[in-house]
């Protein structure tokens, strides 16, 4: 059945989109979205220095988005605005990324493929690290999940049910450093952050509790893969931004279900 | 021994001490009230008791096993975020349905639990904030401006129900409050704070100390004049500050009734 690049691919989507779903989720409720840009524009500097030293690339982008991830939570509220810092190291790292990449002579990268995923190349492989990534996030998520939630509606109601908000904060940080180095093969550096937040921010208007929103997102992001790799596969359009495409349209038709059913037309 | 005790407590946000020998206690049952201008650091005492702030010198001690209630001062929920009552109620122990009917029975809001958060009043929200925090019969409650943005009614009525929480459950409660003349008569006991404990005693007492006085002006209520103490309470000349922002502070309350 995995010999199939269509069955592969598909896997590959609807894994990253169960990981992307819980921690999309907090992403939106802590306006966070930025913070998955520069984690995920950092991890084209971890590809290229992964080819230099010739490790995986997979463990190469984790690790500078990791860094990158940390540098960012520590540098929060030390002078600049959070935007503002985050500008300038997202875009920061995507332009040293792509200038180191440009030094690496002799090895013929593909910078699209890293840019925009190359979902229908998955090997069973990167099916694996998928899926393991996938069920490391899940898990963390589902274990803190009260604390991160706690943590995320306010601090000190965290510290006074004993919580240290600034560990549920690390692990959101770990958990989506992981994502990012995960999904790149499947939607690319470009459009992880897409994956993080369309779901979760589909699913709100159809949710009453955290919960439900998290699980209505996981359900909008594996449906957006299925359909958007078959929509690439019948049109002939690169499979990651289809799939973002069918869950932006996802976001709007529920948007606009909603105003209607609210403004009772 | 006392619930909670804080002795020379100092913290520090970087060269800023906002706090310095800090020393008070809360006993079992009572209710005591923090009262002090902007900045005074009454939150900072409020985050130091539960962990928020770290001490840069004294102590802090808690009765072993004490349950602390913690109702924030404002907490904002993004809108991105969908939560019903029940479920923020049980945001930190998984407590039956019953029990969160009964908590918000105590706080005086039965009936809430369907409803979305983002849907209740300002009054509502609060008291919701309110039972959240007894839901596992703490041994104290602390409150920090838990009225604000309570209109007047709405935030005496907050603090009837305080009382009535304390007599009926026997938690004692530590509350930060700027509105001294609504707190008064719920008060066993007024800490007047400014950096340092400026004064402390029975509310009638604190309300015509000079120290308080010169803080909060006379404006606050005539009705307080009346009451008549002896006030053994020194000012140090070493503690170093001014009451110059007495004014300041009195237009800025008349400004918000």
């Amino acid at each position: 059945m995995l010999d199939d690049f269509m069955t592969r691919a598909t896997l590959a989507g609807v894994g990253v989109a169960f990981a992307a779903a819980p921690l999309g989720c907090f992403v939106v409720w802590r306006r966070m979205a930025y913070f998955g840009d520069a984690t995920a524009h950092a991890a084209i500097l971890g590809i290229a220095l992964s080819l230099a030293l010739q490790i995986s690339v997979f463990a190469g982008a984790m690790v500078v988005a990791l860094i990158m991830a940390l540098m960012v939570t520590h540098l929060a509220g030390r002078g600049y605005a959070i935007d503002t810092l985050l500008g300038v190291l997202a875009h920061s790292a995507l332009a040293f990324g792509l200038v180191a990449v440009s030094f690496l002579s002799g090895v013929r990268i593909d910078l699209m493929a890293y840019l925009f995923g190359d979902i229908l190349a998955v090997s069973r492989l990167d099916l694996m690290v998928i899926w393991g990534g996938a069920a490391l996030v899940v898990g963390l998520i589902l274990w803190r999940w009260s604390a991160l939630l706690t943590s995320t509606l306010n601090e000190e109601l965290a510290y006074a049910s004993g919580l240290n908000p600034k560990r549920e904060q690390l692990i959101l940080t770990i958990s989506l450093a992981i994502t990012v180095a995960v999904a790149i093969k499947v939607v690319g550096v470009l459009l992880i952050a897409a994956m993080l937040i369309i779901p979760a921010a589909a699913a709100r208007g159809l949710a009453r509790t955290p919960e439900a929103m998290a699980g209505i997102a996981a359900a909008i992001g594996a449906i957006s893969a299925v359909a958007g790799l078959q929509g690439a596969y019948v049109f002939d359009t690169p499979a990651g931004p289809s799939i973002v495409c069918v869950a932006a349209i996802l976001f709007a038709c529920l948007n606009l279900w909603g105003w209607r059913s609210r403004s009772g037309v | 021994m006392s619930l909670i005790s804080v002795e020379n407590l100092q913290v520090r946000y970087g060269a800023n001490t906002v706090l310095r020998n800090v020393s008070l206690a809360i006993e079992p049952g009572e209710i005591v009230t923090i009262v002090g201008p902007n900045g005074s650091g009454k939150t900072s005492l409020l985050r130091a008791i539960i962990g928020a702030a770290t001490p840069a010198a004294g102590q802090i001690a808690l009765r072993p096993g004490l349950k602390i209630g913690y109702v924030p001062q404002k907490l904002h929920i993004d809108p991105t975020l969908p939560i019903t009552v029940e479920r923020f109620m049980q945001l930190t122990d998984r407590v039956p349905r019953a029990t969160c009917q009964a908590a918000l029975e105590t706080a005086g809001v039965p009936g809430l639990l369907k409803r979305q958060m983002s849907q209740l009043s300002g009054g509502q929200f609060q008291r919701v904030l309110l039972a959240r925090a007894l839901i596992n019969h703490p041994d104290v409650l602390l409150l920090d401006e838990a009225t604000q943005g309570l209109d007047q009614p709405g935030s005496a009525a907050f603090y009837q129900q305080i009382e009535t929480v304390r007599r009926d459950t026997g938690c004692a409660v530590l509350m930060i409050s700027h509105e001294l003349h609504v707190v008064m008569s719920a008060s066993d006991r007024v800490i007047c704070l400014n950096g340092h404990v400026c004064c402390e005693g029975a509310p009638e007492v604190v309300a015509s100390a000079p120290e308080y006085r010169a803080l909060f002006g006379t404006g606050t209520g005539g009705a307080l004049a009346l009451y008549r103490h002896d006030h053994d309470h020194t000012h140090g000349d070493g503690c170093g500050h001014d009451h110059a922002h007495a004014d300041a502070h009195s237009k800025e309350h008349e400004a918000a009734e």
